[in-house]
């Protein structure tokens, strides 16, 4: 499995990634943000399209993009937590432009490049070069470093917003950085699993951790691992199956850690029955 | 010319335009399509938006997608994919906000319920071969290939989808607004809830077969979160999202017929021009109100 070049960058660039998808989703899943996650993936789509349609570098296109659609849902939001409807009527529209490049694209170029828009939907890991590669965990620790610096500040402003504020913290310009971190981490994650999945990473292993602890570092700890083990399970599953996808498997995996995690939790101790009542499990 | 490139066949003659949109068939069967779909989504979508439910809307228009791609993979019709996989969706998220903790898990439950829709729909697609031109179209739909039987089963099952909402639209009202208090008051706020759900995965089921999984959404949303802005009566605001929901349908239709861009993107951007119009004129009279009372307190 690792004498293969495809494999082993496929493996260096699913790990940074997961790293980052980790630790940015717990983030993401404390804040009640996934449904940014998913405006941000659709952007990535948007980006890239756009990207190729003008000829641009797509990589470049979909950096741009979602990094610049984490900042106007920011702006667009109150208090830089974006509501639901704002986000929800933005994305629409971009995804309906989506749509348009992918349809230029597609009668502009030859048929060999018709699947263009699958690839950036649905990723390609295992097409990954060495450049994409290092690029990508470069870019992956440029993120983790920026969240570790605002972790202690972010948090706090996660948690109780209007204590934080009355402390002096900065929590406006907290969360309009955060949302330009995640985009520049669904940028990332856009190579590997795809704008469509993406929000599976960045929302099952971070939601399984914040099931099991209540306590952030744990939490980030157990995120960033469950993250990462998705995408090895993941990977090593495509590759052993050739004809199965390797975004979906590595989703797969993450989201079949979640459903273990929520029986586990959901399952009353005494009785051994799921509770699935309003029951409070800490 | 930019113009003449892009809306081929347009002779600018208002009536013979309108006349040659009503010549074809597929045309015609597409506006009838469209108008149901309209309908149906301007009234659910006024609900979904009223109870801030938008991504678990957006989730159940995903979750159309693998059941297309299931339905295909296993030699069904399509319309069991859809119907089967938006229902088993609706009692999943349905269980997901009955067991409402916080805002987060509910968030994080969902995005990974939506997240595996997707990744089962592209291993189905996968495992379905060759296929990938059909992922578009799973995806974002088209237009052109409706025929009367479709728009037939659509029109049943928009009417039962709008006349469930009809009958319920009181007490799920009150449900959405202050479920604390109609629950006090004896509305099944939960089975309510668990209801609303599934007329929106029906709805979406339904849609979706016309406008692809990934745009249903947009016919969802947008129209709604306008009329939410105009107006928070509740009768004048479905009108209003019925109605914006018709005509960026047959706005957009009319435009894809005379151009090569997809019907799609018309419709989106048609619906979010006159949402940013209506937020914008929003903004600005509160603006020019609050001037007014500063000059007034001034004098």
């Amino acid at each position: 499995m690792f004498a293969h070049e495809f494999m082993r960058n496929a493996l260096i660039a699913g790990s940074f990634v997961g790293l980052a998808c980790g630790l940015v989703g717990y983030f993401v899943v404390l804040r009640a943000q996934v449904f940014a996650g998913d405006a941000l993936s659709h952007v990535a789509f948007t980006g890239a399209l756009a990207a190729a349609v003008l000829g641009l570098n797509i990589l470049a296109g979909l950096f741009a993009a979602t990094i610049l659609g984490g900042i106007v849902m920011g702006i667009l939001g109150d208090k830089a937590r974006a509501d639901d409807v704002t986000i929800g009527t933005l994305f629409a529209w971009t995804l309906g432009l989506g749509v348009l490049f992918l349809s230029i694209f597609t009668t502009q170029r030859s048929a060999a490049n018709g699947t263009a828009g699958v690839r950036v939907l649905f990723g390609s890991i295992f097409g990954l070069s060495t450049a994409n590669v290092r690029l990508s965990v470069v870019l992956a620790v440029l993120a983790c470093a920026l969240l570790l610096a605002i972790a202690r500040p972010l948090l706090f402003a996660s948690v109780d917003t209007a204590v934080a504020e009355a402390q002096g913290v900065p929590v406006r310009a907290l969360g309009l950085g955060f949302l330009a971190l995640l985009g520049l981490v669904a940028a990332e994650a856009t190579q590997a699993v795809g704008a469509l999945l993406l929000l599976g990473l960045l929302a099952a292993p971070a939601g399984a951790a914040h099931r099991l602890t209540t306590r952030p570092y744990r939490g980030l700890a157990l995120s960033v691992l469950f993250s990462l083990g998705s995408i090895w399970i993941g990977l090593t599953l495509a590759y052993v199956f050739p004809t199965l996808p390797p975004s979906s498997m590595i989703i797969a995996a993450a989201v079949g850690v979640y459903a273990l995690v929520l029986a586990a939790t959901l399952r009353d101790p005494r009785t051994g029955w799921f509770r699935l009542a309003s029951g409070n499990v800490a | 010319m930019v113009e003449a490139a892009i809306f081929q066949g347009l002779s600018w003659n208002p009536v013979t335009d309108l006349r040659e949109l009503f010549t074809y068939p597929f045309m015609v069967n597409a506006l009838e399509a469209g108008t149901i779909v309209a309908v149906m989504a301007g009234v659910t979508g006024w609900f979904m938006v009223l109870r801030r439910q938008t991504f678990a809307g957006h989730t159940l228009s995903v979750i159309a997608f693998p059941g297309a791609a299931a339905a295909s993979l296993a030699g069904m019709p399509l319309a069991v994919g859809y119907f089967g996989f938006c229902g088993l969706g609706a009692l999943a998220l349905a269980g997901i906000a009955g067991s409402r903790r916080s805002l987060s898990a509910e968030s994080a439950a969902i995005g990974s319920l939506q997240a595996l829709a997707l990744a089962l729909g592209f291993l189905f697609v996968n495992l379905y071969h060759g296929v990938l031109n059909g992922v578009d179209s799973l995806l974002f739909g088209t237009f052109l290939g409706i025929t009367s039987g479709q728009v037939a089963v659509l029109l049943v099952v928009a009417t039962a989808a709008v006349s469930l909402v009809a009958i319920a639209a009181r007490p799920l009202f009150f449900a959405s607004v202050d479920a604390e208090v109609a629950r006090a008051g004896g509305v099944p706020v939960r089975l309510l809830g668990f209801g609303f759900l599934l007329v929106l995965g029906l709805s979406v089921a339904e849609t979706s077969q016309i406008t692809g999984a990934l745009l249903v959404f947009a016919l969802l949303v947008t129209p709604a979160a306008t009329a939410h802005q105009l107006t928070p009566r509740p009768l004048l605001g479905i009108a209003l999202s019925i109605s914006l929901a018709l005509a960026v349908t047959w706005l957009g239709l009319a435009l894809a017929y005379f151009s090569i861009y997809p019907v799609g993107f018309y419709i989106t951007s048609l619906s979010f021009g006159v949402y940013v119009l209506v937020r914008g004129g929003r903004a600005l009279r509160s603006r020019r109100r609050a001037t007014a009372g500063l000059a007034l307190e001034a004098a």
